[in-house]
């Protein structure tokens, strides 16, 4: 966490926005009006030059800066209030506008890793309290009164002694002027507006009345639009096409190639470009392409298993030691041991990838588009096409969902490409088609465990090998196979239960098929694995799965504080009707921590899930009904990743390729969700929006073993038919 | 091509296109009107949903020379300040996350209210299976279409 020292002064003079420019006035004054200033702004493009995140015009508005872009998870409403707070306004004061990847926001304009909170709720505090603070001496030495006797209220600064009041775009000018305080004083949380409360998200009025704009509704005059044949084998190449019938379909321009850089990965790709979308897809359609294989066409889901199955036989590269493990594991009086599978899944959220792109003749590239990862596309795609950053500008639009999916900026690249080659503005869009085949996808995790117990059921000993491939050797053709692999063990060796011996492993499989992270990464399935096991070596000691667990959480810790929240909001240790199972699950990793319990009951063949219950641990909650809605969401998405079908390959491609063959769960099947969050304050801040995935499947599992004795090791399951 | 005529929220629109195009890519890129979403192109998430004569249809699988002369409604002729009752439930409620695929959802809520104006939660379920929200909004959907129904019930 950035401590105020951290800050450079010029840094710091940005961040408060109090530069001389950066004061002008006028409350915007038509209020709900505001919202839509801020979609109509991010397409002011160059003209928006002045990027500091607060300004405040002598006319009375005031703008802030959204730096994480809103995909779902609520940044729109949150990132704009902490600064909001400090400086005492509400949100229907402010135009709140997104940031577009600009050097003087910082490199952490992106949206990932459930850190937009928790990586700035201090520094951006620090900035609006600064501003708050140089507002309030302007007004004093305006009126020759102590600053002690002024405080500032709802975008006034007010001197009650005196019954005056000036607003903050009448001291805009004279506080500009001032010295940034280098330590602010922030707000008491108890008198706190915003943070901490369930205040309404600007957005939500917007997205409920087809206003909010998204990369997709992006239009730009001159525009035509693209649709893009790929190889549908994975790492095939392209020889020849014929675009003969392609052309003379109506509306179609021309066929141009691109290539879609995604990780180490460099697709080539045949476009139709066209006046509008539907003849873009027409014009496909009757495309001949020829592709090398390149002896990829073999490639399958079954025999690729297998692989992994027989690479858990290597020893594997150390990841986390402690004790003696293979002593204690030996001698150990009762053993057990289990293999777990899972599936890669896909990110499929509903707003295809697209993007407009336009490569003026200046030589100056403007993007409109749904991206997590604003500043890496600012900032880095000069390096490939031989522009500075300046020359580029991104307008970040509402994301129609991301999940890590808009990580990767792969459809941003071809868009590019094809703006250049055909000379005017280009959409490219992707069909669901492209989305469900071409991946990135969440790689499957393949776990073996060991665990030693004493006699009286002590854990001894406890190994938890992963057999996968790699997230980070997708990305990086400099990939260290001899290296254990962070990403890929994620979790396994943070969990906090005392089991004196323990050795984690890791081995590598090779895949050439790009992967990606997904909505919490690889703690999605090695949760899954962890908590089932831990359940298995519960049963095994003839004990109840939360008292085993809470028997090796003997330290103090968020872990042991959250399990006995868990088990008191979820009334563990109350009966259940006859036919019910009730299953338990944590996890922490880098994103944070929850934990869940459910609850299943049988209904013939199959099985309902009745309940869930989670406590997210946060320290600090900047939105409870923001979380709870997280929460509910990440529910759905673990649900669909267990029991919905996953993703699987034959003949080198992709099955699945759409919502019919890679569903994901109906409201139908929504169980009811109640979330239990714990904030005791402090300097303590969790993330959010992933934390509520890891712990579903393994307490769903858990549950199912509770309610009929079958052990599910492997994902996806048929919850039709257990 | 082929001269179409649309009939969206109550205005006509002269458009000019392939009489096989679905109707969603007309709303969108020659109505101009971008509220109603693409997520599928085959029936099986909702997002383009509009209605057709007050009937929930998926816009992306209905040609466009087939609507003609019928009346077309998008989000976007709800109401004018946002402020129809499914839209109240749903800020009430705050039920969209992304976003994307609210629009299909609220007017197949609307569809269903008018029907409907009570509806049990299986009621809700059956005609709201046909959406997929991949952000999970679902609790907050079932529950903002019992609130709009109490809201249309004090209107009326
Ligand atoms: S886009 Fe029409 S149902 Fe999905
Ligand atoms: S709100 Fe994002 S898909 Fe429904």
């Amino acid at each position: 966490m950035s401590s105020n020292t951290s800050f450079s002064r010029r840094h710091f003079l940005r961040l408060s926005g109090l530069t001389s420019a950066g004061f002008i006035i006028g409350l915007s004054g038509v209020e709900g009006k505001a919202l839509e200033t801020v979609v109509n702004m991010s397409f002011l493009g160059e003209s928006s030059s002045v990027t500091p995140f607060i300004i405040i015009e002598k006319s009375g508005r005031i703008t802030i800066f959204n730096t994480k872009p809103e995909i779902g998870q609520g940044t729109f409403q949150a990132i704009p209030s902490i600064f909001a707070e400090e400086l005492d306004l509400t949100l229907d004061m402010v135009t709140i506008k997104q940031s577009g990847g600009e050097k003087e926001l910082g490199a952490d304009q992106f949206a990932g890793g459930s850190a937009s909170i928790r990586t700035s709720y201090k520094k951006y505090r620090i900035a609006g309290a600064a501003a708050r603070e140089m507002l309030v001496l302007a007004a004093s030495q305006a009126w020759g009164v102590p600053v002690g006797e002024c405080k500032a209220e709802l975008g006034k600064v007010i001197h009650a002694g005196s019954n005056r009041s000036l607003t903050y775009g009448e001291l805009a000018e004279a506080a500009s002027k001032l010295e940034v305080p280098k330590e602010p004083k922030l707000k008491d949380p108890k008198d706190f507006r915003l943070l901490g409360k369930s205040t309404p998200r600007p957005d939500v009025p917007l997205k409920s009345s087809g206003r909010a704009v998204f990369g997709l509704d992006v239009e730009v005059p001159g525009m035509a639009y693209a649709s893009i044949e790929r190889c549908p084998v994975f790492g095939g190449k392209l020889l020849s096409f014929d675009d003969s019938a392609a052309k003379k379909v109506k509306g179609v321009q021309q066929v141009i190639t691109c290539e879609r850089i995604i990780g180490k990965y460099r697709f080539e790709g045949v476009a139709v470009i066209a006046d509008n979308y539907w003849a873009a897809l027409q014009g496909r359609k009757a495309l001949k392409v020829n592709w090398d294989f390149q002896g990829n066409e073999t490639f399958n889901t079954k025999n690729y298993e297998q692989h992994l199955r027989d690479l858990a036989k290597n020893e594997g590269v150390l990841d986390h030691s402690q004790g003696d493990f293979d002593k204690a594991y030996a001698e150990a009086p009762v053993k057990l041991e289990a293999f777990y599978e899972t599936p890669v899944v896909s990110h499929s959220p509903i707003e295809p990838m697209n993007c407009v792109a336009h490569w003026k003749p200046e030589g100056k590239l403007e993007i409109w588009t749904s991206t997590q990862v604003p500043f890496s596309i600012k900032n880095n795609f000069g390096k490939e096409y031989g522009l500075k950053e300046e020359d580029i500008t991104v307008n970040v639009m509402f994301n129609g969902g991301g999940f890590g999916r808009r990580l990767y900026p792969d459809y941003v690249h071809e868009a590019v490409q094809l703006s250049k080659k055909a000379g005017k503005p280009v959409k490219a869009i992707w069909t669901r088609e492209d989305d469900t085949q071409q991946g990135p996808f969440r790689p499957m995790t393949f776990s073996a465990f060991k665990a030693g117990l004493a006699a009286n059921g002590e854990a001894l000993a406890f190994q938890h090998k992963v057999i996968s491939p790699s997230i980070s050797a997708s990305n990086s053709a400099n990939y260290d196979k001899t290296k254990t692999d962070g990403g890929m063990m994620e979790g396994v060796s943070e969990q906090q239960y005392e089991i004196p011996n323990v050795k984690n492993l890791y081995v590598h499989a090779d895949l050439h098929i790009p992967v990606a992270a997904w909505r919490a990464v690889t703690s999605t399935t090695l949760s899954f694995s962890h908590e089932c096991f831990i359940d298995e070596m519960a049963v095994k000691a003839k004990m109840d799965p939360m008292a085993f667990r809470l028997s090796l959480l003997k330290k103090e810790s968020d872990t042991k504080k959250l399990l006995l929240k868990l088990k008191e909001v979820s009334g563990w240790d109350k009966p259940l009707p006859a036919g019910w199972g009730r299953g338990v699950s944590q996890w922490e990793f880098f994103a944070g921590l929850a934990g869940m319990v459910v609850e299943v009951s049988k209904q013939g063949t199959g099985i309902k899930i009745e309940r869930v219950v989670c406590v997210i641990d946060l320290g600090t909650v900047v939105n409870p009904d923001t979380v709870a809605g997280q929460v509910e969401g990440a529910v759905v998405m673990a649900i669909s990743a267990a029991i919905k079908g996953g993703i699987t390959f034959e003949k080198g491609r992709t099955v699945q390729s759409n919502y019919h063959n890679n569903p994901i769960i109906r409201i139908n099947e929504m169980p009811p969700v109640e979330t239990h969050i714990l904030a005791d304050g402090g300097d303590k801040i969790k993330g959010v929006g992933e934390p509520g995935l890891p712990p579903l499947a393994p307490a769903l599992c858990n549950a199912i073993y509770a309610a009929t004795g079958k052990r599910i090791r492997r994902l996806p399951f048929d919850i039709k038919k257990i | 091509m082929a001269a179409i005529t649309l009939t969206v929220n109550n205005q006509q629109h002269k458009i000019d296109v392939d009489p096989q195009m679905p109707l969603l890519w007309a709303i969108r890129d020659f109505v101009g009107l971008k509220g109603t979403k693409y997520g599928c192109g085959i029936a099986q998430c909702g997002a383009c949903t509009v209605l057709l004569d007050g009937n929930p249809i998926r816009s992306c699988s209905f040609p466009v020379s087939a609507a003609a002369g019928k009346k077309i409604s998008t989000v976007e002729g709800l109401s004018e300040n946002i402020e129809h009752p499914v839209q109240q439930a749903w800020i009430e409620l705050q039920v969209p996350q992304c976003g994307y695929c609210q629009s299909g959802q609220i007017m197949s809520a609307v569809a269903l209210l008018k029907k409907t104006p009570e509806p049990t939660d299986a009621q809700i379920d059956a005609a709201m299976q046909g959406h997929l929200c991949r952000c999970g909004t679902y609790p907050r959907i079932r529950k903002a279409i019992h609130r709009a129904a109490e809201l249309m019930k004090t209107k009326a």
